[in-house]
C-alpha cells in the first residue's frame, strides 16, 4: 500500500519554525487535500517529502523509506510538482518529459508512448516540440503537471497544482486527478482552493503556523467542526426590513442563522443539501422580500477550514 | 506496480547513478549549444580568431612568423587562457546558482537522482560545451600555423593537454562559486571579477613587490600553457633591478603547474559538490 509518513518533522529557519513536529501518516490509494494558509508550512512539508531542503528535525518516509537515508529509493515511485517549476529553455517539452523518464527509469520501449499520452492528458501536443522559453506559465505547469504522471508512480505530490492556469486549464487539471484516484495512486495536494480539494480529495489534513490541527476524512472532519450548516447569500434588490425579515427567515424550517451582511445581502445558514436549498429558495421568494440573487456562499469545508484556522490564532 | 519488503516500489528499474549523470549530461549539454549564449561565445572566439589572422597576415611581425614555437606561443599562449576563462564563465558561471535563481532545480530534483549526479552532469555538459569552443580556436590557430611553416610542434599537443586541463579547473572553481549563491547575476560577476582582474592582480603585487612565488593563484598554475610553447623553458626566478627596487617574476615549472591546477580542480569539485549536495531550494 502506497504510503507517506512523517516523524516528529521539523523545519526551522533560525528561530522561526515553519514546521514543528509534524506527525502525519497517510496510507492507501486515495486523494488528500493540504490545507492550510500562507506560511503554514503546507510547502515546507512538500520540499521535505523531495529533499529540496532538509528537515531540522525528525524523519519524512515515502513507501517506508526514509528520504533523508536513502533519497533515490525513497522516490523511485513518486511523481512530484512542488512551486511552478522552470524547465531548461532550449528543450521541447517531449525532451524535457524524456529526460524525467529516463531519469525515473521508464524502459526505452515505453519512454515514447508514456511521453505521448501525459502530453495528452494536459492537452499540449500542439507544443510538444516547441522550445519551452517561450511558454507562458500556465504551459510550462501543465508540462510540469505531465512530468509528474511519468513512470507510473504509486505516490503524486502537487503543489497547487492548478496554481497559474486558466478556468479550464484547472479543470482539466482536476479531470486528471480524479481519474489518477482511480488507478491506484495515494495523491497528496496543497491548495487553498477549499472547492477544488472538496471536489477532488477523499480526506484533508490542515495545518496552520507549521502544526497539523486536523487529518481525517472529509465527510468526519465536516461532521466533527462544522454542525454540518451550508450558508447562501441572498442578496435583495430593496433593503431588508430591519429585524423582522431575519426573524421571519430564521423562522423557516432548517434555516439554523440569519445575518445581514448589508442593507441589501443576507447571509443564511441551514441544515441540509442541495433539496433544502432549493425548497428554501422557494420559501424566501415566496415571502415577497425582493430576492434578486440567490447563491451558495460557502461550503461546508470552507467554514470548517475557517473555524480551524481562526481558533489556531 | 509491485510490493517490495518496505511498501510499494516503481516497476520501473531506476538507472545507476552513473547513467544517470549521462541523462543529466545529454540534456544539459542540448540545452547549452542550443543556447544563445553558446552562439555568442562561438561568435567572440571566431571574432578572435579572424583578428589574429587578419594581423598576422597582414603585418606579420616578427614575434609570430620567426620561427613555429614563436608563432604558437605568441598565438595560443597569449589567447587561449582568455578563452578559457569567458568559456568558464559563460557556462559555468550560473549552471548551479541558476537552478536555484531560475528555478529549474525544481524541475529535477524532486526525482530519484542524487544531486550529485546533476551537478556532475551539468559539469560534465559545461565542459564539452567549452571544449567545442576550444576545438574551433585550435582549429584556427593550427591552420594558420600550417599555413606558415607546414608543422604543428610537439609542445602544441602538450600544451593543448595542459589548455584542456586548466578548462576543468576553471569550470570545478566557477561551479564552485556558482554552487554558493543563489543568485546567477551575482556569481557571474564574482567569477569574472577573480579571473579576469583580481588574480593577475594578485599575482603581480605578490611576486613583484612582496617576491614571494604566487603558487596559491590558479592563474599562476596555467602559466604552463604558455611557457611550455617556450625552448628552453623559461627560468623559475627572474630578477631585475630598476634603481633601488627589484622586481621579480616568477615562472612556474611544469610539475607545480599541474600541481596547481589538479589541487584547485579537486578542492573546488569538493567543496563545490559539498554545497550543492546541502543548499536547500527555498
Amino acid at each position: 500500500m502506497p504510503s507517506i509518513e512523517t516523524a516528529n518533522l521539523t523545519k526551522k529557519y533560525g528561530k522561526l519554525a515553519a514546521l514543528s513536529d509534524l506527525d502525519l501518516k497517510i496510507e492507501g490509494t486515495k486523494c488528500v487535500g493540504f490545507l492550510g494558509p500562507n506560511g503554514s508550512g503546507k510547502t515546507t512539508t512538500l520540499k521535505l517529502l523531495t529533499d529540496l531542503i532538509k528537515p531540522t528535525k525528525g524523519e519524512a518516509m515515502i513507501n517506508g523509506v526514509s528520504i533523508r537515508a536513502d533519497k533515490k529509493k525513497a522516490l523511485e515511485s513518486v511523481g512530484a510538482l512542488i512551486e511552478t517549476p522552470e524547465i531548461y529553455p532550449s528543450l521541447t517539452p517531449r525532451e524535457a518529459l524524456t529526460m524525467i523518464a529516463e531519469i525515473r527509469g521508464v524502459p526505452r520501449s515505453e519512454r515514447g508512448r508514456q511521453v505521448d499520452e501525459a502530453i495528452s492528458e494536459v492537452r499540449m501536443e500542439e507544443w510538444v516540440d516547441k522550445r519551452v522559453g517561450k511558454f507562458s506559465k500556465g504551459m510550462k505547469q501543465r508540462i510540469c503537471v505531465a512530468s509528474a504522471l511519468l513512470g507510473d508512480p504509486s505516490v503524486i505530490l502537487l503543489d497547487e497544482p492548478t496554481s497559474g492556469l486558466d478556468p479550464r486549464g484547472m479543470s482539466e487539471v482536476r479531470d486528471i486527478i480524479k481519474a489518477l484516484k482511480g488507478k491506484d495512486r495515494l495523491i497528496f495536494m496543497s491548495s487553498h482552493l477549499l472547492s477544488e480539494v472538496s471536489d477532488v480529495c477523499d480526506e484533508v489534513a490542515m495545518v496552520d503556523r507549521g502544526r497539523l490541527i486536523v487529518y481525517d476524512s472529509i465527510p468526519n472532519v465536516t461532521a466533527k467542526f462544522s454542525g454540518g450548516n451550508n450558508v447562501v447569500e441572498v442578496g435583495l434588490h430593496r433593503p431588508a426590513d430591519g429585524d423582522c425579515t431575519a426573524h421571519s427567515i430564521g423562522a423557516l424550517p432548517d434555516v439554523v442563522r440569519v445575518e445581514k451582511i448589508d442593507a441589501f445581502n443576507l447571509s443564511v445558514a441551514f441544515n441540509g443539501g442541495l433539496d433544502v436549498q432549493e425548497r428554501l429558495l422557494g420559501e424566501l421568494v415566496r415571502m415577497g422580500i425582493g430576492v434578486v440573487s440567490y447563491r451558495a456562499a460557502s461550503s461546508e469545508l470552507e467554514e470548517v477550514y475557517l473555524k480551524l484556522i481562526k481558533d489556531t490564532k | 506496480m509491485a510490493h517490495s519488503g518496505s511498501g510499494y516500489y516503481s516497476a520501473n528499474s531506476i538507472p545507476s547513478s552513473i547513467s544517470q549523470t549521462g541523462i543529466t549530461m545529454k540534456y544539459a549539454l542540448l540545452d547549452y549549444v542550443r543556447s544563445r549564449r553558446f552562439f555568442i561565445m562561438l561568435g567572440i572566439t571566431i571574432m578572435i580568431s579572424l583578428l589574429l589572422t587578419a594581423i598576422v597576415g597582414y603585418y606579420q611581425p616578427a614575434t609570430f612568423v620567426t620561427s613555429e614555437l614563436a608563432f604558437y606561443s605568441s598565438w595560443w599562449g597569449s589567447s587561449v587562457t582568455f578563452v578559457i576563462i569567458l568559456s568558464g564563465i559563460f557556462f559555468g558561471g550560473d549552471a548551479i546558482s541558476g537552478e536555484f535563481q531560475n528555478k529549474t532545480g525544481y524541475f529535477s530534483v524532486p526525482n530519484p537522482i542524487k544531486r550529485s549526479s546533476i551537478y556532475i552532469g551539468k559539469w560534465l555538459a559545461a565542459y564539452i560545451a567549452s571544449m567545442v569552443i576550444l576545438a574551433v580556436f585550435t582549429l584556427v590557430t593550427v591552420g594558420n600555423g600550417m599555413y606558415y611553416f607546414g608543422t604543428v610542434p610537439y609542445e602544441f599537443d602538450v600544451s593543448f593537454l595542459f589548455a584542456a586541463f586548466y578548462l576543468a579547473a576553471v569550470l570545478g572553481f566557477t561551479f564552485f562559486f556558482s554552487s554558493l549563491f543563489k543568485s546567477s547575476t551575482i556569481s557571474i560577476l564574482v567569477t569574472a571579477i577573480l579571473f579576469l582582474f583580481a588574480f593577475s592582480l594578485i599575482q603581480q603585487l605578490v611576486s613583484s613587490l612582496a617576491q614571494v612565488e604566487p603558487w596559491f593563484i590558479l592563474t599562476y598554475g596555467a602559466q604552463i600553457i604558455g611557457n611550455v610553447l617556450t625552448v628552453p623553458y623559461p627560468a623559475h626566478v627572474i630578477t631585475s633591478n630598476y634603481g633601488p627596487i627589484t622586481f621579480t617574476a616568477y615562472n612556474v615549472p611544469i610539475l607545480e603547474g599541474m600541481a596547481i591546477i589538479g589541487a584547485y580542480f579537486v578542492a573546488t569539485a569538493i567543496l563545490g559538490l559539498a554545497i550543492f549536495e546541502r543548499k536547500e531550494f527555498n
